[in-house]
This record gives C-alpha cells, sequence and structure tokens, in this order.
C-alpha cells in the first residue's frame, strides 16, 4: 500500500476486503436495528401509558433522560461489567439510549391528537382499544416515526463505539485502522459507511414520517 | 309500552364539584321530535346532551330510551344507536370519506355489500357527489365535511341524534343548508334530535320544542310559537331579542288578542232602539247577534233611515252579508285580506260564531308598522310581513289560519263600511 495516496488506497482496501466491510455493515446495522426495535417495544406503551398518565410522565421521562446523560463509553463499559463482552451488551445500550426519543415522542404524539376526533370516536361507540388502534396510533404515527428516527441515527453512532466489547460492526475495521501504522484508509473505510448508513436511515424514517404526517392533517 | 315517551328523562342532575352543571331536568321526548337546547354559555347545555350517551355521567335522576334506563346499559353499544355530531366535525382525517361515514356499520359488523350500499346512499342523503367517498376530509370545505359529520350519525340508522353547535363555525349560507338537510331528516325519515345550540334563529326554525336553559335550570320548555307568544320570564325574552318578538308579532298574535269591544244589538230590537244606541255610542253601523250572542248581520244608518217607518225589527232590514274572522286566527294570515279589502273594521266571533269584538284597521297597520321596522319601505315590508323571515313558524299557523278565517266564498261578503265610530 506504500506510494498510494489516501483515496487509492481506500479504493484497494474496497477491493480487497469488500466482502468483509459490507458483512460489518450488514452486522452494524442489525445490533443497531435489534435495539431500536426492543426500545420501540417496550417505549410505545410506555409512551402511550404515560400520556394518560400524566404524573408519571415526569418520572419516566426525566429516568430516559438520565440514561440518555450517561456518556455512550461509560455506558457500554458498564452494562459490560454485567454482560461481559459481545454482541448484547451493545444491543442493550443501543435499547437504553432509545428509549427517551422514542418514549417522548409517543407521549408528545398522542398528547397531540385533536380531542375533537377522539371524542367523535368515543361519541360513536369505539371501545378504548379501537381508539387507540384506530385514531391515536395512526395519527400520531408521524410523531413516533420522528422518535424512531432520532433513536436508530444515535444507535448507529453508539454501535460503532460498541465494537471494542467485541460485538463487531463498522467499528472494528475503524479500531483496526487505529492499530495499525498509517491506517487513514482503513479507518475511512469503517467510518464512512457508518456516516453513510446514519445518512440513509435518516433520509428513509424522515420519508416516512412526512407520508405519515400528510393523511393526519 | 305506549304511554312510555321515546326518549324520557327525569330529575336529571350533575354536578362537578361544587358546581350545579344541571340541576334538575326533565322532559319526555316523542319519537320523531325536533329539540333544541338553548342558553347562554355555561348553562349545562353540553352536559345535559352528553349525559343521554354517557360521555358524561349523571350525577343522579334518570335517562330512559324507550323505556330503558340507559346508566343499565353497555356505554359502547348505547353509543353506537345514537348519532353523534359535534361543533368541530370530527372526521378522521386518516379515512377516506367512505371509511369515516362506515364507522359504526364497521363496528357493528355489517356485511361489505350492504355497507358500500350505505356509504352510496348516505353520500347521496349529504347531496354530495358520489365520487367524494373516495377522498379525504382534507379535500373538502368545512360545510361538505360537516355534510359527512352529519349522515356519519345517521349510517347505522340510528334513531335519536345528538348534536352540539354542530353548525356554530360555518358560514350563514353553508348553516342555511345544513339546517335544511337535517330538518328535511327529521321529517323525511322521522328521526329524533336533541340539538344544542347559542342561535335562536336556528332554534326557532328547526325545533318542535325549545328548551331554554339558564344557571342548569330548565326555564321554558315549549313551541318555538308557544315561546315567542309566551316567554316565560324576562331572561327568555331577552334571549328571543325584541326584534325578533316584534317581528314575529303577526304570525303569533291572534286576532282576539288585538280585539276591541264590538257595539252590537240584537236582531229583534227595534229600529227605533238601534237609531238610540247608535247615537248614543257615535257609531254609524251596528253588528247584529242573536239573543245568543251569535253574529247575524250588520246594519247601517242609511238603511235604518231608508226602512225607518216601514220596517219594524233590525233582523227584518240587516244585511246578512258579513266578512269576519274567527278570534283564533293569527294577525298575519287575516292582514293581508283585510287590508285589500279595504275594510275598516271586522268582526271577531269564537268557534261557536259568537260575537266577542272587532278588530280595527288602524290596531292592524301599527302591527305590521312595528314588525317591519319603523325604517323599512313599505313595500319591502308588505312581504315581510306575510313571507317574512319567521313565517317558517308560522307554517302552521297559516293552515289554522285559513280555516279559521271566515270559509264562506267572497260573493257572500258584504262590506261594513262603517262599523266604527264616527269621529
Ligand atoms: N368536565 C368538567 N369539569 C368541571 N366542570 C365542568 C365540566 N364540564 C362542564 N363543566 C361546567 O358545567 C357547566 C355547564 O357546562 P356546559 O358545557 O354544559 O355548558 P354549555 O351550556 O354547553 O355552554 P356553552 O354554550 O358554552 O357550550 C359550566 O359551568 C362548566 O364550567
Ligand atoms: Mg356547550
Amino acid at each position: 500500500m506504500q506510494g498510494m495516496n489516501l483515496w487509492q488506497q481506500l479504493v484497494y482496501y474496497f477491493t480487497h476486503n469488500g466482502q468483509y466491510i459490507l458483512d460489518q455493515f450488514n452486522r452494524h446495522f442489525l445490533i443497531s436495528i435489534y435495539g431500536v426495535i426492543i426500545a420501540a417495544i417496550v417505549g410505545i406503551p410506555i409512551g402511550v401509558y404515560i400520556s394518560r398518565h400524566r404524573h408519571l410522565a415526569a418520572w419516566v421521562v426525566g429516568a430516559a433522560n438520565v440514561i440518555q446523560t450517561v456518556p455512550s463509553l461509560a455506558m457500554v463499559s458498564i452494562i459490560m461489567l454485567g454482560l461481559g463482552l459481545g454482541v448484547n451488551t451493545v444491543i442493550l445500550t443501543v435499547f437504553l439510549y432509545s428509549l427517551l426519543p422514542i418514549i417522548k415522542n409517543t407521549d408528545t404524539g398522542m398528547r397531540n391528537v385533536n380531542p375533537d376526533i377522539l371524542d367523535a370516536g368515543k361519541g360513536m361507540g369505539m371501545t378504548r382499544w379501537q381508539i387507540l388502534r384506530q385514531i391515536e396510533l395512526p395519527l400520531s404515527l408521524s410523531v413516533i416515526m420522528a422518535g424512531l428516527r432520532n433513536a436508530l441515527v444515535l444507535a448507529i453512532g453508539v454501535t460503532a463505539i460498541g465494537s471494542f466489547v467485541g460485538a463487531g460492526g463498522l467499528g472494528d475495521i475503524i479500531i483496526r485502522g487505529t492499530n495499525a501504522t498509517s491506517g487513514g484508509a482503513i479507518i475511512l473505510a469503517g467510518a464512512l459507511p457508518t456516516a453513510l448508513m446514519a445518512i440513509i436511515s435518516d433520509g428513509v424514517l424522515g420519508y416516512l414520517e412526512r407520508h405519515f404526517a400528510a393523511r393526519t392533517q | 309500552m305506549a304511554l312510555t315517551a321515546f326518549l324520557e328523562i327525569s330529575h336529571l342532575r350533575k354536578v362537578y364539584g361544587d358546581n350545579v352543571a344541571v340541576s334538575d331536568f326533565n322532559i319526555s321526548v316523542e319519537r320523531g321530535e325536533f329539540i333544541c337546547f338553548i342558553g347562554t354559555s355555561g348553562s349545562g347545555k353540553t352536559t345535559t346532551m352528553r349525559m343521554i350517551n354517557r360521555m358524561n355521567e349523571p350525577t343522579s335522576g334518570t335517562i330512559k330510551i324507550n323505556g330503558e334506563d340507559v346508566t343499565k346499559m353497555d356505554p359502547v353499544k348505547l353509543r353506537r344507536r345514537i348519532g353523534y355530531v359535534i361543533q368541530n366535525i370530527g372526521l378522521l382525517p386518516h379515512l377516506t370519506i367512505k371509511d369515516n361515514i362506515l364507522m359504526v356499520p364497521k363496528m357493528l359488523k355489517w356485511d361489505q355489500k350492504r355497507m358500500d350500499e350505505r356509504a352510496v346512499e348516505m353520500i347521496k342523503m349529504a347531496e354530495l357527489p358520489e365520487d367524494y367517498l373516495d377522498r379525504y376530509p382534507s379535500e373538502l370545505s368545512g360545510g361538505q365535511q360537516q355534510r359527512v359529520g352529519v349522515v356519519r350519525a345517521l349510517a347505522a340508522d340510528q334513531e335519536l341524534i345528538l348534536m352540539d353547535e354542530p353548525f356554530g363555525a360555518l358560514d350563514p349560507i353553508t348553516r342555511d343548508a345544513l339546517q335544511d338537510l337535517v330538518k328535511d331528516l327529521q321529517e323525511r325519515l322521522g328521526k329524533t334530535f336533541v340539538f344544542v345550540t347559542h342561535d335562536m334563529d336556528e332554534a326557532l326554525k328547526l325545533s318542535t320544542r325549545i328548551v331554554v336553559m339558564s344557571h342548569g335550570e330548565e326555564v321554558q320548555v315549549d313551541s318555538p310559537e308557544e315561546i315567542l307568544r309566551h316567554p316565560a320570564n324576562k331572561f327568555v325574552a331577552d334571549l328571543i331579542g325584541e326584534d325578533r318578538l316584534i317581528q314575529a308579532k303577526p304570525t303569533i298574535t291572534t286576532v282576539g288578542q288585538i280585539a276591541r269591544p264590538a257595539v252590537s244589538i240584537v236582531q229583534t230590537a227595534t229600529l227605533r232602539e238601534a237609531l238610540t244606541l247608535m247615537h248614543k255610542t257615535r257609531v254609524d253601523t251596528l253588528l247584529v247577534t242573536d239573543p245568543d250572542g251569535i253574529l247575524r248581520g250588520y246594519v247601517d244608518l242609511e238603511v235604518i233611515n231608508d226602512h225607518f217607518r216601514t220596517a219594524d225589527t233590525v233582523e227584518s232590514v240587516m244585511n246578512p252579508k258579513v266578512f269576519y274572522v274567527r278570534q283564533s286566527a293569527v294577525i298575519s294570515d287575516t292582514v293581508d285580506r283585510i287590508l285589500k279589502r279595504g275594510y275598516r273594521n271586522v268582526p271577531v266571533v269564537d268557534n261557536a260564531g259568537k260575537l266577542t269584538g272587532i278588530v280595527t284597521r288602524a290596531a292592524l297597520v301599527d302591527m305590521v308598522y312595528d314588525a317591519l321596522g319603523s325604517g323599512t319601505s313599505n313595500d319591502d315590508g308588505q312581504d315581510r310581513s306575510t313571507d317574512g323571515p319567521r313565517t317558517d313558524i308560522g307554517t302552521t299557523d297559516v293552515k289554522e289560519g285559513a280555516h279559521a278565517v271566515d270559509p264562506t266564498p267572497d260573493d257572500k261578503e258584504e262590506v261594513p263600511a262603517n262599523n266604527g265610530h264616527l269621529s
């Protein structure tokens, strides 16, 4: 690799380690997605619940906020003490970080549903479950989607850091780069796909968010 | 069962903390009635209405629909049987018009074919084009959305429909059209409406009965005509407004109410007696009655003069062709005939034909003049007195009135030209 400029080195690395990068890319994405999905499964019901029990909202959101303020490196390390090295530690970290945006947005979305529509639905004889399924969730979907988008972008960053506990992912490539002499190209080979993943996720979920918002005006 | 009303509310009370929202509400509503709740803000109209479909739970009292106590029913099932329309429409923005209309039929699990047919039927009832079924609410104007809101409340054959100021946010022309729509639904389909409004004109136009509320109390429950005719107190009169009361006068005031005592003589009296009476009361025409007071005709000074020596009793010379009106007839129905014929006075009789008084042309003119407001020009005014804004209330009156006025054909009528005071 001597005698090549950074760009050439990068292309060289990509062509010779394409499969490896792709594997790490997928792994990275899956770790992030798993964490976010589990957070959604837990966080959306919590958001729905606190939107109906206002006195709990401050506590729950406060707790999620505390989690959020812990630096991700510290969080991964702490969890590692419990779960040891490996992918589960990172997924749990992603999960914890994703909770706040998901809970907060679900709560906001639910509370912003036009009360007249809820009144009409109830007055026409919908059950509470029908109101939730057919009115509240569809109408807060775009706000919830915005929460998921925040969570996923955050998760992709957290996963990159999580590689140092041996979970794999694009962070692995970056760590290799930092260990190699003049490994700038290798670092880029890990960092660029990470950035790309974040940007694409943001774009796709942003599109979905606008799509859902359009029908709820 | 025949004795129980369709909707029976008794001793209904609702308290929020120390605040008595509804104190002791009673009403018995027959099927097909259109009941309007009207009153100042905070008088408990919405609270009362919402207790009917248990959107609010009563503190005490009972509400029965078809004899069934609503508090003993499953609220969800109850609400599916009752149409519900609110001021802010409340269409679901993420569903098409069709899915909005079919909300309750879907909950009731109708089969698809029946629902498809019903959607088409309902959009036609709303007087909207059929292809609007595939649109979303945001693609409709406010008035069109509320049309959908109204038919949505009927889509599952609900018999009772609750509406809370449904047209309050619409412009006057759209409001008028929607009022016609609901009135038509009530009259044609026999639906029963409980309708909350702030707008007295709306209440007068739509109601079969109006419930006037103030501070959680029913102040008056009556037909629009009766409310206009006899406001229970100053609060009701103020709510109606002086303008409306005056304007409504010709349609609600009966002839009997403005009649004055008539000068009359029995048919067996002599011409001399008649002449003496004329002289004493300074009139040139006398109405003639039989001993029971039944109106028989009239005599005027000229006739008495001509026959003074040849005839004996009033009966033999009187003119039996007399135009009269019944005292129960409404002014607006009689005023035209009286004014057009140029009568100065018209005798008034009760249902048995007994003479009870006369109406003077001057009294009629005064009333019409007031009703039009003194500023209006005469032509404009003439129209309004008969076909004006309040004829809608008077509709039934007009029919009754037409019978009440002497049904005899024109050829029988004569003009008692001067049955009035000479001066
Ligand atoms: N949920 C509630 N909690 C406490 N008080 C209430 C509640 N709903 C209504 N009230 C009170 O009950 C009274 C009657 O209210 P209601 O809404 O029935 O009035 P309304 O006649 O419909 O008035 P408007 O014409 O302004 O709609 C008011 O004093 C109101 O403040
Ligand atoms: Mg109200």
